[in-house]
């Protein structure tokens, strides 16, 4: 929303600067005062919740940096010094560690209630796109950051990940060697990847902000999908959002604090304490648990070219979300069908994860095969057909009427 | 929504079942260790017994190469003073060196050095022992006891009971199995690449005594030495768990002050 600036500085000083550069009144009018529907529930906090972990994460990751040596001969060792010598390095590094867990199970729940509510529809396409690219961005920087300690599985999975490039044809071998600088996974690969993971968080942080930026154009969404119609559809950012974000912040806090203190190494891999040996393969090689599903993909097609093509479309194909989904109704609260094809991708998705963390054979190859399929149907036919067939709920007149109907009967009730 | 979140949950559960059935090796025997569970501490005693199997038996083939004697004296360790650690500091031989002329020599060690390695480099090592015994430092982390994916959640990844396992795991193949012995190869079940590992059965009854005089057969022999190197693997568990206790305490506080804030500045608005 930008409207003309409200903010009235008080102070001359104040005055002077506003006059030459309005970041207060900006800042007021995006932070504090942004009208935002007052009907949204607690799925939405995952947006700050987000923010939050980018900034956790760039912050441990900036004082980590200060303790690591990116060289093959000494990183691993040098993320045990920060384990055993440096001050709260086992903190640090386990947040840091975990952090990378929490933010994709933050982000997976962004994402499938941008899907639910129908967030990509328009005029939210570009701010739907913006969010894929950062999903993409922080996919390549979780995977960089992976590689540092130089484990057996940073470094069996680099091996696996960037001979992918290599079923490119005829250019493949060269954009494989180029990726790794050398004939192999080995120093130059280490220290261009620490380079990487180093400069990509900023380039999120800017992601973030053009995301942000979008999202305040047309303003929020909400779980009826209908527009804001006035004032009473809507609550100043400050204090309303602030205190619910601030609370579920500090909620998921908990959660993420169980595993960093408590199963700091459940979500990664034994293997990984094992310092890299190019000359002993691990005898399950597979990637973090948050790239599971599209791994599933990569390996239902037979073919290494088509796996990777799949695995990449499996993602890409979010971007076009907003036209293949061609129902004119955003939430899926009043699709009554969709709601249970939502669900059923959902459920996919986790198996498809499940499926990438066994070994490629037997019936895990069958079923990896159906629900690939299924992932891709699901985008390319039930989508585009659903909005055509399905007949929807009828919605509220308004997001002011939908909360005083949903409150009616609350008032029976002895006590809220 | 909610229906969506219970049905993920069935999903996730259903799976997890499934995970629980799986992959090759005999699972870990599932004992349990003091230092388990969230208010769980290493036993001073037991890892001062698990340091002298250690530096007996183990120390003869396998390093432990990220570990320093004053390590030992640290808090949440095995709490030797700083006098027991500077005289087993000294009951080992460093080769230092050069010294100001360029010559390599040895000294006693100082409890600011490394645990020396058995060995100068993978290649003697391997050619002693049929294979290069791992690093002993982080082993009970590079080692998964059992697999599943709630079975882990629950109870842990079992790196330590995965090598009392070994420890205590050596048996007689059967006849069938015998004609598939590999040479120089001793018939472990719960070892991880495949059931014939190069490391002879490293314990016997009594092999090691204590000071303290508690038992010392092979499988409290073999607890005590695991213990041991849960806690070389872990060194700072323990301060891990207090610090995760006092900020759950302070998360908990502030989340819920943080839900009446909320609570009172949504008062008076439908929503």
């Amino acid at each position: 929303m930008s409207g003309p600036n409200k903010y009235q500085p008080t102070s001359a000083f104040g005055k002077w600067f506003h006059e030459r550069l309005p970041i207060v009144g900006f800042a007021k009018d995006h932070m504090l005062d942004f009208p935002t529907p007052k009907n949204l529930n607690y799925w939405y906090t995952f947006g700050g919740i987000l923010a939050v972990m980018l900034v956790v994460q760039i912050i441990t990751g900036i004082v980590l940096v200060m303790h690591y040596t990116p060289q093959t001969d000494l990183a691993f060792n040098s993320v045990e010094h920060i384990m055993r010598d440096v001050n709260y390095g086992w903190l640090l590094r386990y947040m840091h560690m975990n952090g990378a867990s929490m933010f994709f199970i933050a982000v997976y729940i962004h994402m499938f209630r941008g899907m639910y509510y129908g967030s990509y529809k328009a005029p939210r396409e570009v701010l739907w796109m913006l969010g894929v690219i950062i999903y993409l961005v922080m996919m390549a920087t979780a995977f960089m950051g992976y590689v540092l300690p130089w484990g057996q599985m940073s470094f069996w999975g680099a091996k696996v990940i960037t001979n992918l490039f290599s079923a490119i044809p005829f250019v493949g071998d060269s954009v494989t060697t180029w990726l790794w600088g050398g004939y192999s996974v080995d120093n130059p690969t280490l220290n261009r990847f620490f380079s990487l993971h180093y400069l990509l968080p900023f380039v999120l942080a800017a992601l973030v902000a053009l995301h942000i930026w979008a999202l305040h154009v047309p303003g929020n969404t909400n779980p009826t999908g209908i527009n804001i119609k006035g004032p009473q559809d809507t609550v100043p950012f400050h204090p309303y959002y602030t205190m619910k974000d601030a609370f579920a912040i500090v909620v998921f806090f908990m959660f993420y604090a169980l595993f960093v203190f408590y199963g700091p190494n459940y979500m990664g891999d034994a293997v990984n304490y094992v310092p890299a040996n190019p000359l002993v393969t691990p005898a399950h090689i597979k990637p973090e648990w948050y790239y599971l599903p599209f791994y599933a993909i990569l390996r239902s097609v037979p073919d290494k070219l088509l796996g990777v093509i799949a695995m990449f479309s499996s993602i890409l194909i979010l971007l076009a979300l907003p036209w293949l989904d061609t129902s004119k109704v955003r939430s899926g609260n009043y699709r009554p069908i969709f709601k249970g094809f939502f669900v059923v991708f959902a459920i996919v998705c986790v198996a498809l994860g499940f499926i990438g963390s066994k070994p490629p054979e037997g019936s895990y190859v069958i079923w990896g095969r159906i629900l690939t399929a299924y992932y891709f149907i699901h985008f390319l036919v039930i989508l585009p057909l659903l909005g055509l067939l399905e007949t929807p709920n009828p919605l509220p007149a308004s997001i002011a009427d939908d909360v005083l109907a949903k409150k009616k009967p609350m008032m029976l009730a002895p006590a809220e | 929504m909610k229906k969506f979140a219970t049905l993920l949950i069935a999903g996730m559960t259903l799976f997890g079942g499934a995970a629980l059935a799986e992959e090759g090796a005999t699972p870990a025997k599932g004992i349990n260790y003091s230092f388990e569970g969230p208010f769980g501490t290493f036993d001073r005693a037991q890892l001062q017994r698990g340091y002298k199997v250690y530096k007996e038996v183990c120390s003869n083939c396998h390093s432990m190469k990220l570990l320093s004697f004053r390590n030992l004296a640290d808090k949440g360790g095995p709490s030797f003073t700083v006098e027991q650690v500077k005289a087993l500091a000294a009951s080992f031989t460093i080769h230092d060196g050069p010294d100001t002329k360029g010559d390599m020599f040895d000294r006693p060690g100082l409890a600011s050095d490394v645990f020396p390695s058995p060995y100068a480099n993978p290649e003697a090592a391997a050619a002693a022992n049929g294979a290069v015994p791992p690093d002993l430092t982080l082993i009970t982390k590079a080692r998964e006891g059992w697999h599943g994916t709630f079975n882990q959640l629950w109870n842990g990844i079992g790196g330590p009971q995965y090598v009392y396992s070994l420890l205590t795991g050596y048996a007689e193949p059967s006849a069938e199995l015998e004609k598939e012995k590999p040479e120089g190869k001793y018939y472990n079940p719960y070892f991880q690449a495949g059931s014939w590992i190069s490391m002879p059965p490293p314990l016997a009854d009594g092999l090691v005594t204590f000071d303290d005089g508690a038992p010392n057969n092979v499988e409290d022999m073999a607890k005590d030495v695991t213990a041991f190197l849960a806690w070389t693997a872990e060194p700072k568990m323990e301060e891990r768990k207090q610090t995760g206790f006092e900020v759950l305490i302070y998360l908990a506080v502030l989340a819920g002050l943080l839900y009446f804030v909320k609570k009172k500045t949504w008062a008076n608005v439908s929503h």
